[in-house]
């Protein structure tokens, strides 16, 4: 590392890694629920161990990308960041906000509306720390030497994270417009700004870990970035066919909810392409698997399954059933779950000081938890197409089939226990590494450098 | 070969245009299509008081409405017309889980009032016009 305050980094990315743990925890739970195991239904029913697992996601992968800013804004703007203090409060102010979030599900305190169930009171403290986030990012990238594009389209993303929270914060009586607006900040989010936050850590690792010029994949960054938003946003639409929105919504949506993909095939290519175009060898190869498979799963789990059943036609009946749940596990998986992962592998060297990578427990833990990610997105499928077809089209009562497709989640636990033993190699090694030390400083990990020791 | 500064023209070009587009057609949906198509006008007080229960209770977290929710519990967008006033208040104010072929619903034991409120919530929902959701099933097949 070439900053001493870019040490901060390592505590977002060890505060993910615990969270991520308990999401697993809890999605086990939800899995044996839906098998018919629900022991635990008196201290955690399903909708807390629901609301658990998709906050805690929420959580560790804004933490993954807070520390990735940490870590990367200070190298593009070449100064320190403005206040490490700040950034160690900040995070403590996340942990206890996102714990307290958490215990106050399993006691009811909640606001019922599907990713967005931190209650009111805790919203405001979200707010006042996202801001402190922001700020110190942005007083660092302006204090700083130069403001390069990569650094520029990650800080976007971050701003318009935080902007967009904003209407899910609104009150509605309407509980359509209630929906309607809840979707500026799920769809736009994760099917928007967040593609500039993956966009910009992409592109920074494909700079450090590629070689290849600096303009060529800021370049490419731009377009990426633009053919997200220009699907992204009327993309918006697939979420309003059915919930009381006008029929307009059918047609904009289908046609550039259809156009979405591309964002990711672009983004998949550019990434392959740029790996070989670099020709020069990185040895963080661990770093570089997570970096292009971030790339290509999110294609396949955000772009090619969401297209699926994003047609106006198809949706109609796969609307809140499992099949949802197929392409959300996949989408988040690979366009956020991974890059935060890259992210991690490639800072954790460079922050330590301890070359660990290449090692087999990291591969492991890299191909089991994809594995079992692909696994558990066909069990869903399976599942979430018998549900479509019974419940949808033939009309079967819900439980009826319910008790049908019991047998998939058997198949769904069993593949998120390969998961979760991916996720635990990678957590042993991240530990392996130990805390960030000085030592590391101005141990530089550029081609010249590496090329100069070699 | 497209240079730099024509991608970034690309990218806040396509981003202001689109977005613009956006938020006009939000804006007539918000203010003219939807308080139509959800019937606004029969949101009463009662109705506001069963969504509060609704979402304080986060019914969303089993159950889907307008499509929308987990998928651990059933539909309940057209509920009121499917299985009618007393069952629903029967299973709002169960003082023992109820639990339709073994899955448990937590047992809400709500009062009367607050059981009535829900079902106007639900009530006012099953009005609404959703462009054809949820589907009808075929009859050919069952």
């Amino acid at each position: 590392m070439k900053y001493k305050s870019q040490k901060v980094a390592y505590w977002f990315f060890a505060l993910s890694m615990l969270l991520i743990v308990l999401q697993i925890t809890y999605g086990f739970i939800m899995g044996f629920a839906h098998m018919g195991y629900d022991g635990l239904h008196e201290i955690i029913p399903f909708n807390a161990a629901r609301a658990t697992h998709n906050n805690l996601l929420v959580v560790w992968l804004l933490s993954g990308f807070m520390g990735a800013a940490y870590y990367i804004i200070p190298e593009e703007a070449q100064h320190e960041l403005v206040s490490v203090k700040l950034a160690y409060i900040q995070l403590i102010t996340l942990a206890l906000v996102g714990v307290t979030a958490v215990i106050g599900f399993h006691f009811n305190w909640w606001e019922g509306r599907k990713f967005l169930e931190i209650p009111r009171e805790l919203d405001f403290l979200v707010v006042i720390n996202v801001l402190t986030f922001l700020g110190i990012i942005l007083t660092t990238l302006f204090k700083g030497k130069k403001q390069s594009t990569t650094a520029m389209v990650l800080t976007m993303g971050l701003v318009f994270a935080a902007l967009l929270y904003l209407p899910g914060m609104i009150w509605f009586d309407n509980q359509a417009m209630d929906s309607f607006f809840r979707w500026w900040v799920v769809h736009l989010w994760v099917e928007g700004v967040w593609e500039l936050i993956m966009g910009g850590i992409l592109a920074f690792l494909l700079i450090k870990l590629t070689g290849v010029d600096r303009e060529v994949i800021e370049k490419w960054l731009y377009v990426i970035v633009g053919l997200t938003f220009l699907s992204g946003i009327l993309g918006t639409g697939h979420h309003y066919y059915y919930i009381g929105a006008p029929e307009y919504w059918l047609i904009i949506g289908g046609i550039f909810s259809a156009l979405e993909p591309l964002a990711f095939l672009a983004m998949a290519l550019f990434a392959l392409h740029m790996y070989r175009k670099g020709g020069r060898n990185h040895p963080n190869k661990i770093a570089l698997f997570w970096t292009l498979g971030s790339a290509i799963v999110s294609f396949v789990g955000a772009g090619l399954l969401g297209l699926a059943h994003t047609l106006p036609s198809v949706n109609m009946y796969t609307h809140g059933t499992l099949v949802t749940a197929m392409h959300g596990h996949l989408a988040f998986w690979g366009a956020y779950g991974m890059i935060v992962f890259a992210m991690i592998s490639y800072a954790l060297p460079n922050l330590t000081g301890r070359k660990l990578y290449n090692n087999a427990m990291g591969m492991y833990g890299f191909w089991l938890s994809l594995i079992g990610m692909i696994g558990m997105t066909t069990a869903f499928a399976a599942a979430g197409v018998a549900q479509v077809y019974l419940e949808r089209k033939v009309g079967l009562d819900f439980m009826v089939v319910q008790q049908e497709i019991e047998v998939h989640f058997l198949i769904l636990i069993l593949c998120a226990t390969i998961f979760a033993t991916g996720i635990t190699l990678f957590i042993i090694d991240f530990v392996k590494y130990g805390q960030p030390t000085d030592e590391a400083l101005n141990v530089s990990d550029d081609f010249e450098a590496i090329e100069a020791t070699a | 070969m497209l240079s730099k500064k024509q991608a970034k023209a690309f990218f806040l070009g396509g981003t202001i245009l689109f977005s613009m587009i956006f938020l006009g057609l939000s804006f007539e949906s918000v203010t003219i299509s939807m308080p139509e198509k959800t019937n606004a006008d029969q949101i009463t007080d009662a109705v506001v008081r069963g969504k509060v229960i609704w979402e304080s209770n986060n019914c969303m977290g089993c159950h889907t409405i307008l499509g929308e929710g987990a998928y651990y519990a059933p539909e309940l967008t057209r509920v009121y017309s499917r299985k009618g006033e007393s069952y629903i208040k029967t299973v709002l104010m169960a003082e023992q889980p109820w639990a339709p072929r073994g899955r448990k619903m937590v047992a809400y034991n709500l009062s009367e009032e607050d059981a009535n409120d829900v079902v106007a919530f639900f009530q006012w929902i099953d009005g609404m016009d959703l462009n054809g959701f949820p589907p009808e099933p075929d009859p050919s097949l069952k």
